[in-house]
């Protein structure tokens, strides 16, 4: 309950952040929301002697479109992203995402960038990152560095950020208006935390065939992942009702299943595998033909 | 800290805050590790706002930051420096009960009462952002406040009995 002495920090600046990050190393800690991190100090499974805030400056929140991609600032907040226009007209995804996440008071503080940091296995925006390929923008005293999801999440709480590194930005690709989405979500009932959660963009031909397929899947593995498998099943082939339960069969392929005292492995397996076909099948729907 | 002799002889760092809550502005020196919570109940007395569980899950400890509906467990009073705190005792205005507390209070929307004070502050960050919400929205706000009494219907009954009320003071008012 009680978390472990450290000293605060608020920089004013990203540069003074980066000294107090290469001055301190391992010993030292950004937050963000501190919806991950402080739970985690309060049971004392993390101990970091110094914290650096960083969730008052400006420039790391946000949402914009720059040379063609969505851009999010990794200190925006989960309710942010909920309440985002200009996010509701080109990846109306993260909205739905986002209005998901925990609680409303947790929205109001947790961040895109802590959460992508934390990597907790049941957290929900990996899914997205994940099915959207977004890339992480990284700085550090050395520079900039720019991570791809599919070499981000590299197992349980563990992402490819360095310890002297600061997550700044998130960039996504925006998807065609007649690309149909969906996050759907079987929440853990007291923590909120995603049992299985799939996030899943289908585009689709004007003889109705699958043109495109992303799904990207939390709280199911050691971290989220893309049903590549799926995908492949789905592209190319008639938008049915059979064709979509047929490829949901292979949703958990490939993934270390993981499950625990509330969910043996092979209902999480089975849960996976429901709720791939349904979330295909609301993004199906959603979607709209490519005029030829 | 000296490992072999564990009893700590430093004295801790501490850091000035300054945080207005309810109105009043409060300066403390205090350690870093002091979560708001702790901070608002033991160092300000203000002991309305409860502590439920470890895991920030249970929503007892909601309070109202810079306006947003949050969980004064999983915050360091550092982070509220400079900033604006409501908690339950602050909604009662010259001795009138807060339409919500009113409605609570008509509705039996409490029995021990405990996750009462964060519900309540939840209700308004709800009242706030939908006048009209319908019983689903309400359930599906209270997401971050557990009740082991209730069973949650009177709960959503008071906050929807609340709304009401509320717009008809807005009408009152000429609003």
């Amino acid at each position: 309950m009680y978390p472990g002495s450290f000293e605060y920090h608020v920089p004013a600046s990203m540069q003074e952040a980066l000294e107090l990050m290469q001055a301190y190393g391992d010993d030292a800690k950004v937050m963000s929301g501190g919806h991950s991190l402080i739970p985690l100090m309060k049971m004392r499974l993390s101990q970091p002697a110094h914290l650096i805030d960083m969730s008052r400056m400006p420039e790391l929140k946000g949402i914009r479109i720059a040379e063609g991609r969505i851009e999010i600032g990794a200190f925006t907040t989960h309710r942010q992203v909920e309440t985002s226009e200009l996010l509701r007209e080109r990846l109306p995804l993260l909205n739905e995402l986002a209005a998901v996440i925990a609680d409303p008071q947790v929205r109001n503080r947790g961040t895109i960038g802590g959460s992508v940091c934390h990597a907790d296995p049941g957290a929900d925006f990996p899914a997205a990152m994940m099915a959207l390929d977004a890339e992480m923008l990284c700085v550090s005293k050395a520079g900039l560095r720019t991570v791809k999801a599919s070499e981000w999440f590299l197992g349980i709480m563990e992402s490819a950020l360095a310890p002297d590194e600061i997550l700044t930005t998130i960039r996504l690709p925006m998807q065609g208006t007649d690309v149909g989405h969906a996050y759907l979500k079987l929440p853990h009932q007291a923590s909120r935390f995603s049992v299985v959660g799939v996030a899943a963009l289908i585009g689709r031909d004007p003889d109705d065939t699958c043109a495109s397929a992303r799904i990207g899947i939390t709280g199911v593995g050691t971290t989220a992942f893309r049903a590549r498998q799926v995908e492949a099943m789905l592209v190319g082939k008639p938008l049915t009702e059979e064709a979509i339960l047929a490829a949901s069969r292979f949703a958990a392929e490939g993934c270390n299943v993981q499950g625990d005292l509330a969910t043996p492995i092979e209902q999480k397996a089975e849960l996976c595998r429901v709720m791939v076909g349904r979330a295909i099948a609301q993004a199906a729907m959603r979607s709209t033909k490519t005029s030829s | 800290m000296n490992i072999q002799n564990p009893i700590i002889s430093d004295k801790p760092k501490t850091r000035a805050v300054e945080v207005t809550v309810n109105g009043q502005k409060f300066s403390r020196d205090i350690e870093p590790r002091t979560l708001l919570v702790h901070f608002i109940r033991d160092h300000l007395g203000l002991t309305g706002t409860h502590v439920g569980c470890d895991t920030s899950q249970c929503g007892a400890c909601t309070i109202s930051l810079n306006g947003a509906a949050v969980k004064s467990c999983t915050i360091f009073a550092v982070q509220a420096d400079g900033a604006d705190v409501t908690t339950i005792e602050g909604l009662a205005e010259d001795g009138r009960l807060h339409p919500l507390q009113e409605s609570f209070w008509e509705n039996h929307g409490l029995q021990c009462g405990f996750c009462t004070p964060g519900m309540i502050m939840a209700s308004r960050q709800i009242l706030d952002r939908y006048p009209d919400p319908t019983e689903e929205q309400v359930r599906h706000q209270l997401d971050g406040n557990l009740c082991r009494c209730t069973g949650y219907y009177n709960i959503v009954k008071a906050v929807m009995a609340a709304a009401k009320l509320m717009s008809q003071n807005r009408q009152g008012d000429g609003q």
